[in-house]
């Protein structure tokens, strides 16, 4: 018999995968577990957030968790001063990230409220004016950070320069327009947390009164109670459905249907009047919506629909097929709003009419407050780090010019800091008419780091670190995470648990059976099969189009308002998250039996 | 028109198809699975006893009869009921009947038990004669014994008591009539309890349910700790499960007995409800409690000879009366809403929180 283990390893007794010795350099000195911290480091439960983070960082890479998951706590520590909560803090450990949240000290927490009843009240009484501001501080950003260029330096400083007396040459704008991309990055990261947090308290004020209304009220319940139906998130798949219902109503099928690749379609679609007519939609739909990642936004090899087309017209071209059979594409909202209305009236009949005043008052500030916890989404991690990204990999790609580094993307193996002198390196030899020594160095540098970074990619992570609180009901952790009491336990488990069965989250209803595909990238998305069951580690939103295939999602991290379980939601697909390990202990083509009512995934062939 | 299928798209008459089956037939239409069923009607009845002599010699017997003679009612009620035994039933009324019992037994996926019971027209007859065990035969197998027994119903009319209790209070037997119901025996393959309220705290947004193998007298009594879930009311999800070891079930042994048996090993452990099975029990009993507008207590069974999507039945529903009666008694942390409110709640995880460690 084995016997049920009470704590997880300590970080420091995990080694490396082989080959990947010596990983802890790759990253800032402040992100690893330190060796003189290691008392300190091993009082902490840490937690592996491969959520937002399912694939080993790259060092450039790290600048997504750093200012992200400090902004959060900044917010919570420093803006709002939120009683009980300060941040989360993050480490790398073997090439993945590691959470451990922040508490307030007891004797604290009482001196904090006047504060955060100023400054969150605050904001909830002028959510909306604030909000509308909000959307012109961000789209600001986004136009200052777009309108950077990055090129390959003159041949000699230009004669307007010369003629004007200006004085500097262009390496000082290169460095200077460097260090403005990455502070407008992080500008946008703190605006993503201005109004999440509160958000999120206000969600849980309102799932807190619906549990001790209603005691293990289903979390989906709550959720269905205050979705939107109508979140911007969703806009660039409805975008590309609108495109496929207009090319059908055109009777433009046939070219869908026989060309490929998103330039021969164009080409032959200009040939006719209706054609044209469809390449206008197309190209007004494109900005912002095509700013939608195919990842979650972290990762520099994040694939945006606008960089590349062939992509969204791919989904296009299946849609398309759908809508001349006579299919209807869009996403039944007037049903989702029916149900949504019948379960608020159905629990509504339920209380006495004084709870039922707080019931009401509860879910319209959740409603209210809460399309922006799905909508910042899409203009931070798609619109934001999308043209960020293409940034970045502009200025890879002048640099990989001058022979710095042997692919064109290879910036991202450096950290943020570290291009700075790979800048001055560059401003250096163009300005003294010598050779830069980057070509000398970089180019085996980034090999060595590559082998690393593949070594650490070899071993999923750990799903957490040292002894966990006996009990997890930290709201945060169970609502974003899917980290509960029972799935850690879960984690911990003894061998005598079923092979067969897997444990979840109960994220989207429904019980269907089908052949499991695993999918661990966007890359492989067009391996799916239609009809088959999307297993990955985690699901990006902007996988939508090919939830229209899809029978119904297993993943391994993720909680209710995680990105799988939001999008089966809105699809109506069964959704188990949050299982730890379907992605590895799952094969492609394995019969599999989910259960999105009671969050069970079963092998059944 | 001798017979009416429960399921009959026509509107069911009480005076042709009296209580028990109008009730049954009104169920089955509002969607509630009651067993399937049809009624024999008034006219078959009516046909047998006034498309031949047997009313005007029954009529004859009893003309001068003295009722506090109780020798001579039970001669005259004995006669009688021999007499309506005796009586050839018309050949068309033989037909449909033996048609309607064939069609049930299709839908049975071959030939099952029945029950038969009277269906009295009457509403003023004493309770014993129209809904006692006299007149119920159960597990009747057979078009032949069917028939039988229903002519035993009809017979029933004339019972030594049936007669006093008319002469006395001077009802007369000219519009006397009855029904029977020939129902599907409930061949259980699982059965149990279902209430529309958490009796654990008085949550009337669960729906908790019982159920073990077998028929469910079991779980009622207590013989058998049953399967216990808890389905949430309003989304039908399973919100909690408990699996127990159900070391025993009664089963029917075919001939109108039950007997007691033990599990089998590999059904001791296995859930008795499959999870579409548990939701199709929740909605049962939701629709019971939708129905009456009141917190329902259901006995239901799942039946091993119907099709699946109609197997479900509902057997009873009465309104609960011990937790439906007692107001809601939650302890809310935060009511009101807004910033106070939130804080409240904020303030509210610290208590719980701390069973992590301290940050500093």
């Amino acid at each position: 018999m084995s016997q049920k283990r009470k704590s997880f390893d300590s970080p420091y007794d995990l080694a490396a995968p082989a080959g990947a010795e010596g990983w802890q350099e790759l990253y800032p000195y402040n992100m690893v577990f330190r060796d003189n911290l290691r008392e300190k480091e091993d009082q902490k439960f840490w937690f592996c957030d491969s959520q937002h983070w399912p694939n080993v960082f790259k060092p450039f890479e790290t600048i997504g968790v750093e200012y992200a998951v400090r902004c959060l706590g900044a917010y919570n520590t420093r803006h709002y001063i939120i009683p009980p909560a300060n941040g989360i803090e993050f480490r790398i450990h073997n090439g993945f990230c590691y959470m451990s949240p922040v508490g307030v000290a007891p004797e604290l927490i009482a001196d904090r409220v006047p504060h955060f009843l100023q400054r969150a009240g605050h904001y909830f009484q002028n959510w909306e004016s604030l909000l509308e501001n909000w959307k012109k501080k961000v789209h600001a950003t986004i136009e200052e950070m777009d309108a950077i260029e990055f090129k390959a330096l003159p041949e000699m400083v230009d004669w307007a320069d010369i003629e004007s007396g200006a004085g500097i040459d262009p390496t000082a704008k290169m460095m200077a327009d460097y260090d403005r991309l990455i502070q407008l990055c992080y500008r946008n990261w703190e605006y993503h947390f201005e109004f999440l947090n509160l958000g999120y308290v206000a969600y849980l004020d309102f799932f807190s009164f619906c549990k001790e209304s209603f005691p293990n009220i289903p979390d989906l319940a709550v959720a269905k109670m205050v979705m939107g139906v109508d979140s911007v998130l969703f806009r660039p798949d409805d975008e590309l459905k609108s495109l496929a219902m207009l090319a059908s109503n055109l009777g433009l099928g046939d070219v869908f249907a026989t060309k490929n690749g998103a330039d021969d379609i164009l080409a032959e679609l200009a040939k006719t009047e209706k054609g044209r007519e469809w390449v206008t939609a197309w190209n007004n739909a494109q900005d912002p919506w095509f700013n939608y990642t195919s990842g979650n936004g972290f990762y520099g090899s994040d694939v945006y629909w606008r960089d590349h087309l062939d992509l969204p017209m791919g989904y296009i071209q299946d849609y398309v097929a759908r809508a001349v059979k006579g299919e209807q594409l869009h996403r039944p909202k007037d049903a989702l709003i029916v149900e949504r209305d019948r379960i608020v009236s159905e629990y509504g009949e339920l209380l006495s009419p004084e709870a039922l005043a707080t019931f009401e008052g509860k879910l319209g500030l959740a409603r209210i407050v809460y399309p922006y916890v799905e909508d910042h989404n899409f203009y931070i991690e798609h619109w934001t780090m999308g043209v960020f990204w293409r940034k970045v990999r502009q200025l890879s790609r002048v640099l990989h010019g001058y022979g710095f580094w042997n692919n064109p993307d290879d910036m991202l193996y450096l950290t943020r800091d570290e291009v700075r002198p790979v800048l001055f390196d560059l401003a250096t030899g163009w300005g003294v008419g010598a050779d830069c020594i980057a070509p000398s160095y970089w180019p085996e540098e980034i090999e060595r780091r590559r082998k690393i970074v593949d070594a650490l990619a070899t071993a999923r992570p750990v799903p957490a670190f040292n002894e966990p609180p006996a009990e997890i009901n930290e709201p945060f952790t169970i609502m974003l995470w899917g980290i509960t009491t029972e799935q850690v336990a879960q984690w911990l488990g003894s061998d005598d648990d079923d092979p067969n069965q897997l444990k979840g989250m109960a994220a989207s209803p429904g019980v269907v059976e089908g052949i499991a595909r695993i999918i661990t990238g966007p890359e492989q998305l067009d391996q799916l099969q239609q009809g088959e069951i999307l297993v990955a580690p985690v699901t990006a939103p902007s996988w939508g189009p090919v939830f229209g295939k899809i029978k119904a999602t297993v993943t391994d991290i993720g909680g209710m308002m995680s990105h799988a379980a939001i999008v089966c939601r809105e699809y109506g697909l069964p959704a188990v998250t949050g299982t730890g390990s379907a992605s590895t202990k799952i094969k492609t083509g394995m019969m599999l039996r989910v259960d999105g009512s009671s969050g069970t995934v079963e092998i059944i062939g | 028109m001798y017979t009416f299928p429960f399921d009959s798209a026509e509107t069911p008459q009480h005076e042709r198809l009296g209580g028990k089956c109008t009730s049954l037939a009104i169920m089955t239409k509002a969607g509630a699975p009651v067993p399937p069923g049809f009624a024999v009607t008034t006219d078959a009845y009516d046909e047998v006893m006034r498309g031949t002599d047997l009313f005007e010699n029954i009529e004859a017997l009893l003309a001068n009869i003295d009722i506090n003679d109780v020798a001579a009612v039970d001669q005259a009620s004995a006669k009688i009921r021999d007499m309506i035994m005796q009586q050839p039933v018309p050949s068309d009324v033989h037909e449909e009947t033996h048609k309607a019992y064939d069609e049930l037994m299709q839908l049975c996926g071959g030939e099952v038990p029945v029950a038969v019971r009277s269906s009295a027209t009457a509403e003023d007859l004493p309770d014993a004669s129209f809904a006692g065990q006299q007149d119920t035969y159960l597990w009747i197998i057979g078009r032949d014994n069917v028939m039988q027994k229903i002519r035993e119903c009809w017979a029933s009319l004339y019972t030594s008591r049936a007669i006093t209790y008319r002469k006395a209070n001077n009802i007369a037997d000219e519009g006397l009539s009855m029904a029977v119901a020939v129902q599907k025996m409930v061949n259980s393959r699982t059965s149990g309890v279902a209430m529309t309220i958490d009796p654990s705290n008085g949550d009337r947004s669960k729906i908790v349910i019982d159920s073990s193998w077998g028929l469910g007298e079991m779980v009622v009594s207590g013989e058998v700790t049953p399967d216990n879930f808890v389905i949430d009311k309003i989304m039908l999800h399973p919100v909690k499960t408990i699996i127990s070891d159900k070391h025993e079930e009664l089963i029917p042994d075919g001939k109108g007995g039950i007997i007691k048996q033990e599990v089998d090993e590999a059904r001791r452990n296995k859930p008795s409800l499959s999870s579409e099975e548990i939701i199709a029990v929740a909605r049962l009993a939701k629709s019971a409690e939708k129905h009456y507008g009141c917190v329902q207590d259901i006995e239901w069974a799942i039946d091993a000879d119907l099709p699946d999507g109609q197997n479900v039945l509902l057997l009873q529903s009465r309104p609960e009366t011990v937790w439906s009666q007692k107001p809601a008694e939650v302890k809310y942390t935060s009511m009101g809403s807004g910033i106070e409110a939130i804080t409240t709640s904020l303030m509210a995880q610290i208590s719980t929180d701390r069973a992590g460690k301290t940050g500093s």
